[in-house]
Order: structure tokens, then C-alpha cells, then sequence
């Protein structure tokens, strides 16, 4: 037993040390949000009145219920677009593989409200398709009227975590299943509907989930399209017009956590005992077959539509950051590139201030992640769990919340020293940033470890490694990939991320690159510049996000072929 | 190299070793002695403990209930694994793949703060050792299993290890191979003087390795010694039919004036020569299925033979020889016939005789 506690005194330091930080950024911020949502603003004594006011307020009554209808019919038009995709790609030989692993980053490149503003110019009433629309066939499609314009926004940017999750449950659908179902003498539709839906069901709830909890929580997008009439719009402008003092925000933060809740536990459900994947083994995926002619023309014209809608807010951005004077016309009038001089003269702090932020952030995260995975899984530490637990909560909790829970927990606080509340130091971003994108951090830290066979580590120890060499010289090594992956994905999400951010920017000089995008966007003379910031951003992650693919898939053809030792023989 | 270790090889002892897997009993107070130097194989099928018993030398797995674990005179028992000095090589052979082999190999000699000059000419002699100085900058991946297997000996000897343990290191190897690599780590076992113990669930292994043995069953060592009194004097039914073939049948003990006898049904009747049986006693008979002598049904019986009869019901040709199965009353007894070009074989249905030497028969208690 001496040997394994005194094991234990360095990873139980370490375990301590993380779980104060998630105590203090995450759990009493949050706990802070839902003590104030359910305190009488006067008397400060437990009530439920502040929830009474909130449904019988008109406006929120209706912010609520369109929350609700966007979610679920960003959900409907997701499944619109990605389940002909994901059809097409597992039943039929063509290429379609690379152009899912394309789409799978581009909710991960651009947020839906970088692209909203060129959305509007290329679907509005007066936009470049009406335009057309109008002229070669006399009617007009209103895309983007009110709630419909978030819908669709949010639709073409958010599609792709069904179309992967869907894509990878059809993938997995063991080959024999369906040979079994017909050799039983089932085919055509009550085989898809008895056997293949049944088995893709999981993942295609999982992917939709996930739609509805991002979309339910986007802040940006509605701001932007000026949509105030929804909840995570109105938390916000409670508390920047009315004051953090004002009790709706954090009634609709905790109705906002509840549904986020909601949504991950619906796909908790939907995954709980059905991961059918690992189950069978053998031939992966559906039988393949190569498509007719007129089944391949129109194959590719889904796909290119979908491929074109996909762009659009790309395409858009471009345009508009090139373009002069855009407005009742197909394309810009002129193109300058002056939008990006302004840019590059006077807005550079935005692209620097993320760079560190987002920098920082995702740095904070996989050195967490890391520590915490190893913590968990490779640790006899007491509660060790819970470290995972908390680290994972913070998906369920929606940007508005964080932003909402650390102003009123650390505005009273002042940092030493330069003697300001440390919910204006621009360090409380970063903290706010570490903490939204530790959950993906960890899981790719999490995935990271458990390719790495225990038998490497005990062979190092055997060797006369002690523990904390062991990790340095082995493990720490061997995750490199799944670390890197980490940090990219944070670094990606962390820089173009606006819900949080946007309530703790509390100067100019500090804000990141989604600040300054959203600043720009409010003015009609600003959308220039928004837009080549826009493209900045765009082009930062993207580099970013390929570089990372790069070094990993060097790593790979290095050494990766047995880096999990295969397991028995 | 070798000089070291024939002067200072040690022996283990595993006094009284209890341990569990949360309430699951793993082991159940295991005593074992290995003498320095000794080539020693835990052999059990899977889920026998054999391996953790392995680990718990190396310092891995959970720690013992009761017991403890002696490398010469020292306790282990509560000692971390890198504090142990014991060459384990894994199953797997756990080859780090961000390391070439010569990284690999110098690995253990780096953590032991072995000067730079020292550890590159011991790296060479380990490889040279296993005849792979040349691949000495490939990377694992690039590497066939035997020459994996050989970096990990390498890896583990360079070390100078006081007890080198081997946890089913062949089982990843295809047939051939294996053949090839147990000679060799035989070899390397004689030449470095090394005390050895070796996990294997391969009875055909560890008879052609071991000096000694230990049969484990369920968590408890069901016997020790050396392969070929283990396959001839089995001391219970789990020994006898793991080790090889065997018959086993179940019946009693009588003593008449014509000499001990073992009795099953009607059909049996087995002259025997055990004293320490009680005379009506429940008794298992055991003989190997070679012993038994396959004859035409009317063969009369030779001097100190049982003679059986039975009919073939069964038949399968194995190569080097032809396995019948022979219905004696209630029993169905295995019997072995080596197979030569151009001999008859009986036929199914067929009557025949059993021939039984008394001196192949083991009776063990019921």
C-alpha cells in the first residue's frame, strides 16, 4: 500500500489545484446565476417570482416560445440537408467521403454570426437570389423575414453535426446486418425502415441534440439579425441595458441551462446501450452500389446545392469585404481593398487580443485536459470522477450564462495590484474561454490516453521510470497528436466565440476579433471591414486547423500503426 | 555480460500470497519458492491468476491482501515498481513507437542515470545479443514480431535485472516462430544465468523451457515440479487432463487375493499397484491415451496387462497418428495408435480389445 499512496500525493495535489479552479470559474459562477434567479430581488429571500413575472410577461412568453420554434426547425432544415448527404454517401461508390470530412469543420471555422450579415445581403428580400429570383421568375422566397433568417443561418452552419454523427452511425452499421435482414427475405424500404433506421437512429438524435443546444443558445446570430425577440438576446440586453441587478436575465439563464440539459440528456438517452457500432465487428457499413446515370446527375445536384448553400455565408463574407456599395444590386458594385487597409490600420488590436486570448485559453485547456484525463483514468484517487463531471458540465452551459454568472459573482472582486474588478480584466475572457472549450479539450485529451496501452507505461516503470517520468517521457509523448488536436479545436472555437465574451469586453482595447466583427456589423458603413475581419478570422482557423491536420498526419505515417498495441492476438 | 548475473542470480519466494480484484479472490495464499537461476513457468489456463501472480512480482496490479514477495533476501511486497529491478516483458512487447529501437533499448539504463559513454556500448552488446545491432534506428512499426519481440529481451536485459519475467511473450507470434523464439529465449536464459519465470497457458511451452513448473487453477497452485513428473504423476483430475490427453474414470478400489484392483461399472477391471488407498475407497484411474494398446477383439491379454473390450465409435487421423474413441460399457475411452503408411485402421462399429500396461495407470483419490 506505501507504494501506491505515496503515488498518489502528486496527482492528489494536482486534482485539488484543478478542482478549485472549476469550483470557483465554473460551479459557484453558475450556482451564483440560479441562487439570483430564484431570489426576490427586494427582500432577498427564496421565491419563485421572478419565474411567475417571466411567463406572464408578454415579450418573453413570445422569446421563449421562438427560441423553441428556431431550435426545432433549425433541427428540421439540418436533417433536410444532411440526411440525403449522409444516404447518398454510405449506400453509393462516389466521393462524397471528402466533402463530409470538408463540412464537418465549417461550424468549427466560422460561427453563424460572422456569415449572418452576408446571409441577409445574398438571401434577403433585397438580396442577390430575390433579386434574381424576381426578375427571370416574378416571385420572391423570403429566406431570411425575421425568424426564418436565424433558421436558415443557423441550418446552413450547424447541418454538419448531423450529417457526421448520422454519417458515422450508417458507417458503423455492420455489413451483415443488412446481408442477414435479406437473406430472411426483407429488401427495400422495410429493410431501411426494420434494420438500417433503427441502427442509425443513435447517432442521428445525438447530431440533432446538438443542433437544438446550439442553436437554442447562439447569441450572436439573433443580434445580428437583429432578432431581439428571443431568450438568449433578451438575457443579454437585460443585463447590459437594464443592469446585472435585474433578475430576468437570470431566470432566462437558468431556463437556458434547463433546455441545454434538456437536449444533452435526450442524447444521452438516444446513445445509452445502443452503441451498436462496437458490438459486431467485421465488414463496416452499408453494401455499396454504383449509382445509374440519371441517379448520379442527380446526386450531384443535391450535393452541389447543398455545397453552394454551405459557401454561401463564405462566398458572401468575401464578397462583401471586397466590395464597395452592396445594396438592391446581384453583386457589389466595385471592388476595393480598402476594407482591408482600414482593417490592418486601425482594428489590429481585435486579431491581436485573440491570438492571446484565444492563444491562452486553448493552452489552459489541454494542460488541464491532459492533467485531468490522467487524472481519471489512470489514478485510484478518491472522487477522481468528478473532476471529469465538472469539467464536462460546462457544455450544458450556455455562453450568456458564463458571461451573466461572472459579472455578478467577480465584479465585487478586485484583482491586486492594478485594483480593478476581475470582471473587467481582460484575463477573465481567457478564463471565461478555457472553461466553454475544456469539455472538447478533454475529450480529445480523454480519446488521447486511451490509445496509449497501459502495458507502455508499465514497461517504462519496470525499467526504473518512476510515475511522473513515466508521463513525461511516455505518455505526455505518445498524446501529442490528441493534444494538439485539443489545442486546435479550442484555439478555433475560442477565437471566433462571441456569447460569453461579448458581456465581459468591458474596453475597446480588450476586445477579441468576435467583438470587433459584431462592433463593425451594427453600422451599415461598418459591414465592409466586419467583413474582411470576418475573412480574418476565417483564414486564422483555417491555417490553423490545417497546420494541426498536417503535423498530425505526419506523426501518423511516423509511428502510429501500433501506438495502441493491439490488445490479446 | 553473463559472468555478472551466474555469480549473483537470485531466487523469489511468494510467501503466502492472498489478493483480490475488489471482492473477486484472484489468488488464494500461494507459496512458491524459485531458485536462482532457475527457468520457472506459471502454467494455467486464462483467468487462473498466472498472470497476476507475474505482475505482482513486477510491483503492477493491486497490492496483496495478505503475504509477501522476496527477490533473494529483500521484501518487495510494498516496493513501486521502479524501485524493484525485475525485467518484465510484456505480451505485447509494449514497444514505445515514438522511439527507435536504439531509444527503446537505452531507455532503462537512461532512467538509472547510466553515464552516456556506458549506455551506448551496453545498448550495442543487448543488440548484438539478439542479433538486431543493425536495425538499431528503425522504429518499432517497422519491425516484424519476431524482431519486436527480440528489441523487448534486449530492452529488458540490458538492465541487468535481477529476475527476467515473461508474460506469454510467444503468443503473438505465429507458429513457426514461436518455435524459433523459445529456443532462443532459452538460449539467452542459459547464457545470461538469469532467474526466469515464464507465463503461458501453452502446456507444449512450458514443457520444453521449464526446469520446473507450477500448475495454477482458479487462483491456487494446483502443483509444482518438473514438466515430465508433472505429465506422469499428476496428483489431481485439473493437472491430468490440462497436461496432454487423458482418460479419467471414475469407479472404487478393491483388494482381492489376486492383488489390488481398480473398478468401474462392470466393464473395468484394472490391476493396480497403490498401497495408500483404502479398499473400497471412491478413486479416479488415469492413463494417457497412448498407453492404451489397440488390438483386434480375440488379441489375448499380455503378462501385467488389463485387457478391455470395447467397439469403435468413433475415429479421427491425426497425422502422426490415429485417436479412436472405444465404448467400454458406460465409459468412452480415448486410445492413440501412432499411424504408419499402409497399416489397416478399424473401422467404426468394429470390436476390438484395449491393452493396458499396470504400470501406466495412476489411481488417484475420487
Amino acid at each position: 500500500m506505501n507504494a501506491l499512496s505515496r503515488g498518489q500525493l502528486g496527482p492528489g495535489v494536482l486534482a485539488v489545484v484543478l478542482g478549485l479552479f472549476l469550483v470557483v470559474f465554473l460551479v459557484v459562477p453558475v450556482a451564483k446565476v440560479i441562487y439570483v434567479a430564484f431570489q426576490d430581488p427586494n427582500t432577498g429571500a427564496l421565491t419563485l417570482v421572478n419565474f411567475a413575472d417571466f411567463f406572464k410577461t408578454s415579450l418573453f412568453q413570445e422569446s421563449f416560445i421562438n427560441s423553441l420554434y428556431v431550435a426545432a426547425m433549425s433541427v428540421v432544415l439540418s436533417s433536410i440537408f444532411a440526411l440525403p448527404l449522409a444516404y447518398f454517401t454510405t449506400r453509393f461508390n462516389f466521393g462524397g467521403s471528402v466533402i463530409i470530412q470538408t463540412l464537418g469543420i465549417v461550424p468549427l471555422i466560422m460561427p453563424p454570426f460572422v456569415g449572418a450579415v452576408a446571409m441577409a445581403l445574398l438571401f434577403g428580400s433585397n438580396g442577390s437570389v430575390n433579386l434574381l429570383l424576381d426578375e427571370w421568375m416574378g416571385f420572391t422566397i423570403p429566406f431570411m423575414e425575421g425568424l426564418n433568417g436565424v433558421i436558415f443561418v443557423e441550418s446552413v452552419h450547424y447541418f454538419p453535426f448531423i450529417l457526421i454523427n448520422l454519417s458515422a452511425a450508417l458507417a458503423n452499421i455492420d455489413r451483415s446486418m443488412e446481408e442477414s435482414a435479406q437473406n430472411l427475405g426483407s429488401s427495400g424500404f422495410r429493410l431501411f425502415r426494420r434494420i438500417v433506421f433503427p441502427l442509425a437512429m443513435p447517432g442521428y438524435i445525438a447530431g440533432a441534440s446538438l443542433v437544438f443546444l446550439k442553436v437554442f443558445d447562439d447569441l450572436g446570430t439573433p443580434l445580428l439579425l437583429n432578432i431581439n425577440n428571443m431568450l438568449a438576446p433578451q438575457a443579454y440586453l437585460r443585463i447590459t441595458s437594464i443592469g446585472i441587478s435585474d433578475p430576468m436575465g437570470y431566470v432566462i439563464s437558468v431556463i437556458l441551462v434547463a433546455c441545454s440539459l434538456l437536449a444533452l440528456w435526450t442524447s444521452f438517452l438516444a446513445m445509452k446501450g445502443k452503441d451498436y457500432a462496437t458490438v459486431q465487428k467485421g465488414g463496416g457499413g452499408l453494401s455499396k452500389r454504383e449509382l445509374r446515370g440519371w441517379e448520379r446527375v442527380a446526386c450531384y445536384t443535391v450535393i452541389i446545392v447543398i455545397l453552394l448553400l454551405v459557401l454561401s455565408p463564405h462566398i458572401g463574407l468575401t464578397l462583401l469585404s471586397f466590395g464597395t456599395v452592396w445594396s438592391f444590386s446581384v453583386l457589389p458594385d466595385a471592388f476595393t481593398w480598402a476594407h482591408y487597409a482600414t482593417v490592418f490600420e486601425t482594428s489590429m488590436q481585435y486579431v491581436n487580443n485573440t491570438l492571446l486570448y484565444a492563444g491562452l485559453a486553448a493552452l489552459i485547456d489541454v494542460i488541464f485536459a491532459t492533467a485531468i484525463a490522467y487524472i481519471v483514468w489512470r489514478t485510484q484517487l478518491a472522487w477522481r470522477q468528478w473532476l471529469d463531471y465538472a469539467a464536462m458540465g460546462a457544455v450544458a452551459i450556455p455562453g450568456v450564462v458564463i458571461g451573466i454568472g461572472y459579472l455578478r459573482t467577480f465584479y465585487d472582486f478586485n484583482v491586486p495590484f492594478i485594483d480593478k474588478p476581475l470582471a473587467t480584466w481582460w484575463v477573465i475572457i481567457v478564463v471565461a474561454l478555457a472553461i466553454r472549450r475544456l469539455p472538447y479539450a478533454l475529450r480529445a485529451c480523454v480519446a488521447a490516453l486511451q490509445q496509449v496501452s497501459e502495458a507502455l507505461e508499465e514497461a517504462a516503470e519496470n525499467l526504473g521510470a518512476t510515475k511522473s517520468r513515466t508521463v513525461r517521457r511516455i505518455v505526455v509523448p505518445l498524446m501529442t497528436g490528441g493534444i494538439l488536436a485539443g489545442f486546435i479545436t479550442s484555439f478555433a472555437t475560442a477565437s471566433v466565440e462571441l456569447s460569453a465574451t461579448i458581456m465581459l469586453v468591458s474596453a475597446e482595447s480588450d476586445a477579441p476579433l468576435a467583438y470587433g466583427i459584431y462592433e463593425f456589423m451594427q453600422s451599415a458603413s461598418g459591414r465592409g471591414p466586419g467583413a474582411a475581419l470576418g475573412i480574418i478570422a476565417v483564414v486564422i482557423v483555417g491555417v490553423a486547423t490545417y497546420l494541426s491536420h498536417l503535423f498530425i498526419e505526419r506523426r501518423r505515417e511516423a509511428h502510429a500503426p501500433e501506438i495502441a498495441v493491439p490488445a490479446g492476438a | 555480460m553473463s559472468s555478472t548475473y551466474k555469480s549473483k542470480a537470485l531466487g523469489v519466494a511468494i510467501e503466502d500470497i492472498t489478493l483480490s480484484f475488489g471482492m473477486t479472490p484472484v489468488l488464494k495464499s500461494v507459496n512458491l519458492t524459485i531458485e536462482p537461476g532457475e527457468f520457472f513457468t506459471f502454467l494455467g489456463p486464462s483467468g487462473s491468476g498466472k498472470s497476476t501472480l507475474l505482475r505482482l512480482i513486477a510491483g503492477f496490479g493491486p497490492a496483496p491482501s495478505s503475504g509477501r514477495v522476496l527477490i533473494g533476501d529483500r521484501d518487495v511486497t510494498h516496493l513501486a515498481p521502479w524501485d524493484r529491478n525485475v525485467g518484465l516483458v510484456f505480451q505485447n512487447y509494449a514497444l514505445w513507437p515514438h522511439m527507435t529501437v536504439r531509444k527503446n533499448v537505452a531507455f532503462g539504463l537512461e532512467e538509472h542515470k547510466v553515464p552516456a559513454q556506458e549506455i551506448r556500448e551496453r545498448v550495442d552488446a543487448a543488440l548484438d545479443l539478439v542479433g538486431l545491432l543493425d536495425l538499431a534506428q528503425r522504429r518499432p512499426s517497422q519491425l516484424s514480431g519476431g524482431q519486436q519481440q527480440r528489441v523487448a529481451l534486449a530492452r529488458t536485459v540490458v538492465v541487468e535485472p535481477q529476475v527476467l519475467l515473461l508474460d506469454e511473450p510467444l503468443s503473438n507470434l505465429d507458429a513457426n516462430l514461436r518455435v524459433q523464439m523459445r529456443r532462443e529465449i532459452h538460449d539467452l536464459q542459459r547464457k545470461l544465468g538469469l532467474t526466469t519465470i515464464f507465463v503461458t497457458h501453452d502446456q507444449e511451452e512450458a514443457n520444453t523451457v521449464s526446469d520446473r513448473m507450477a500448475v495454477l487453477d482458479d487462483g491456487v497452485i494446483q502443483q509444482v515440479g518438473s514438466p515430465m513428473s508433472l505429465y506422469d504423476e499428476p496428483v489431481n483430475r485439473f493437472v491430468a487432463s490440462f497436461l496432454g490427453t487423458a482418460n479419467l474414470v471414475d469407479g472404487r478400489v478393491e483388494k482381492t487375493e489376486d492383488g489390488t484392483h481398480f473398478l468401474a461399472n462392470d466393464a473395468i477391471r484394472i490391476p493396480v499397484a497403490v498401497a495408500e488407498l483404502q479398499p473400497g475407497a471412491h478413486a479416479v484411474a488415469l492413463f494417457r491415451p497412448q498407453s492404451l494398446l489397440i488390438r483386434e477383439a480375440d488379441a489375448p491379454a499380455a503378462q501385467s496387462s488389463a485387457r478391455l473390450e470395447g467397439k469403435v465409435v468413433h475415429r479421427e487421423f491425426l497425422g502422426s497418428l490415429i485417436r479412436y474413441a472405444v465404448a467400454v460399457g458406460d465409459h468412452t475411452l480415448l486410445v492413440d495408435d501412432s499411424h504408419q503408411t499402409g497399416r489397416e485402421c478399424f473401422d467404426m462399429q468394429e470390436r476390438v480389445s484395449l491393452h493396458l500396461d499396470r504400470a501406466q495407470v495412476r489411481v488417484l483419490p475420487g
